[in-house]
């Protein structure tokens, strides 16, 4: 066998019996080594670094949509960073079995579930008025018996405004104040509604719509599509909203100047007795989008009605239980799967981020904001 | 006499290899999930559960492996310094293949989320719920995995450096083909 390189280097002085554990090799070969080694080492950093986002700052990532979110309603260290003023509430879910035969969530199934729950208003900032915003909103945690569970985050209206996050995003930034007037930029606003049409459901929704007296009297709307599936695997398109038993005639004006009304008139009413909502699941046709929740799907689409919601308890969301409870939506039981829906990754990877942010506020982790002495 | 191994046992090698790919796999999949909104998203934590908890029960049956079979020897020649990094970075690998998934399976618990490793599985929770320890944990979690991603770095350059620049067997000890030490002179 013909000498190669690294023998005409260390070879020829070495004895079998002493031979050296190391078998080293010519000064340019070792060059070429040192650097295939360096290449494989950054190449594997750099990949993860691409990977994680940090070589591109333009993508939406989660912390630029929470970002985004502070910088419209201003950051409030312990808070949600979005719907940020509410308060928790619980009861159960009383099923009569009927969606039982579209899904095999064991919630569906004829008996009672427990739920904790929240009412909040939009917005980043706890201290905002109860009129500001027109939207209402509702959050359960389903506990089913078998250690599962649902969480739903839903709205009172019945699309959403956008299909995507990238256009969320662009009506976030659209939406934040300026530092003149404190108030977004009109100009901003027209573009943005001139760019993005499939907004008109919404804003035709938004021109008729008033800031409710309570919370016991809206609709919500899940507002995402979902998909159950039955005991057979069969997959069916569902969307869901808890229509309330109370009416809007049941409502008290509140007084003026009172900019906490949501959370007094909630308490007056479960003082005498439990709240009520009805499930209502609406069953996709096929060919009904499931990918965009800014479309309603037609109203004539099969309802049925899954059971009753019953809220019998408030507590303030400081201490309540839902006060560490993240609603996002893609904590589902067997039986029922997100969509195709954009949004609900989304939301899910946003209120992760937000969830971190505000419980390491409340651990006092490094490099986290301080708490407020006192909180709403 | 007895002559220590040239090589670790097949099971070792196996495993090596195969907890590579998965803890490679593993960190790519924590830092892309972490960083996106797209249905990647959901997808990638959906998978990031159930492998992570594949990585930890393989890792519990490397270390019987380990224990039960030694590993070979560094090479005599090996500098102090070299040597003493070899076990540090051993040890370390070994000690955050183990508290990766089980830091990720508490901050779960303590978020109060249901551990789910499919749409049906569901693990017990292993820390009490509250937003301190998520908090906690959540960050330990992060650190370690980068920990972990800088120690694979460190283990890679220095495989390479033996494998390629010292040739001395300690590469070839976990591949497929022993390649004898000090054979060079054949």
């Amino acid at each position: 066998m013909a000498p190669t390189d690294e023998q005409r280097a260390d070879g020829p002085k070495m004895s079998r019996q002493n031979a050296p554990m190391a078998v080293f090799i010519s000064s340019h070969k070792r060059i070429g080594a040192w650097l295939l080694i360096t290449a494989a080492v950054v190449a594997s950093a750099a990949a993860f670094a691409y990977v994680g986002g940090w070589l591109t700052p333009g993508r939406l990532t989660p912390q630029r949509l929470v970002n985004q979110l502070q910088d419209n309603a201003g950051t409030f260290a312990g808070f949600r960073r979005n719907h940020a003023k509410g308060m928790c509430v619980s009861g159960w879910f009383d099923s009569n079995g009927a969606a039982r035969a579209y899904s095999v969530a064991q919630v569906f199934a004829l008996g009672r579930t427990p739920v904790e729950g929240r009412f909040a208003i939009p917005g980043g900032n706890p201290y905002a008025s109860d009129s500001s915003v027109p939207i209402r909103s509702m959050a359960l945690r389903f506990t089913q018996a078998n250690g599962q569970q649902w969480r739903t985050g839903m709205n009172s209206m019945p699309v959403f405004a956008v299909g995507t996050p990238q256009a969320f995003f662009a009506q976030l930034q659209a939406m934040q104040p300026t530092a003149a007037t404190g108030k977004p930029d009109p100009a901003k606003v027209a573009a943005f509604y001139a760019a993005h049409p499939e907004t008109g459901p919404f804003r035709a929704w938004a021109k008729t719509a008033k800031p409710s007296a309570s919370y016991a009297t809206e609709s919500y709307w899940g507002l995402d599509a979902f998909v159950f599936t039955d005991a057979h695997g069969k997959r069916q398109a569902v969307r869901w909203r808890m229509v309330p038993e109370a009416t809007a005639a049941d409502a008290v004006a509140p007084g003026a100047g009172d900019a906490d009304f949501l959370a007094s008139d909630l308490g007056r009413r479960l003082a005498q007795g439990p709240q009520r909502w009805e499930l209502q699941i609406t069953l996709a046709n096929p060919g009904d989008p499931t990918n965009d929740a800014s479309k309603a799907w037609p109203d004539n689409r099969r309802t049925i009605d899954a059971g009753t919601l019953v809220l019998d308890r408030i507590e303030p969301q400081d201490s309540g239980s839902c006060r560490d409870i993240n609603f996002d939506p893609l904590v589902l039981p067997d039986g029922i799967a997100g969509s195709d829906d954009p949004l609900l990754a989304a939301r899910s990877a946003a209120y992760a981020d937000s969830y971190l942010r505000r419980t390491s506020e409340e651990a006092h982790w490094p490099g986290s904001l301080p708490l407020p002495e006192h909180r709403p | 006499m007895i002559s220590a191994p040239k090589m670790f046992v097949p099971a070792a090698r196996v495993l090596h290899w195969l907890l590579a790919a998965m803890i490679l796999t593993m960190l790519f999949v924590g830092i892309g999930m972490v960083a996106s909104i797209s249905a990647r998203h959901d997808w990638l934590v959906n998978l990031h559960k159930p492998l992570g908890i594949a990585i930890l029960l393989l890792v519990i049956v490397r270390v019987v492996v380990r224990w039960r079979n030694p590993p070979p020897v560094l090479p005599a020649d090996l500098p102090l310094l070299q040597r003493l990094a070899a076990y540090a970075s051993q040890w370390l690998l070994y000690f955050l293949m183990l508290a990766l998934p089980l830091v990720g399976w508490a901050m779960l618990s303590a978020g109060g989320y249901p551990v789910m490793l499919g749409a049906s599985l569901r693990l017990p929770p292993i820390f009490p719920a509250g937003p301190v320890g998520f908090a906690v944990l959540r960050h330990l979690h992060t650190w370690l995995a980068l920990l972990l991603f800088v120690t694979f770095l460190a283990h890679m350059a220095a495989a390479l450096y033996h494998g390629l620049i010292r040739r001395d067997g300690v590469l070839s000890s976990m591949t497929w083909r022993c390649r004898a030490r000090g054979a060079a002179e054949d």
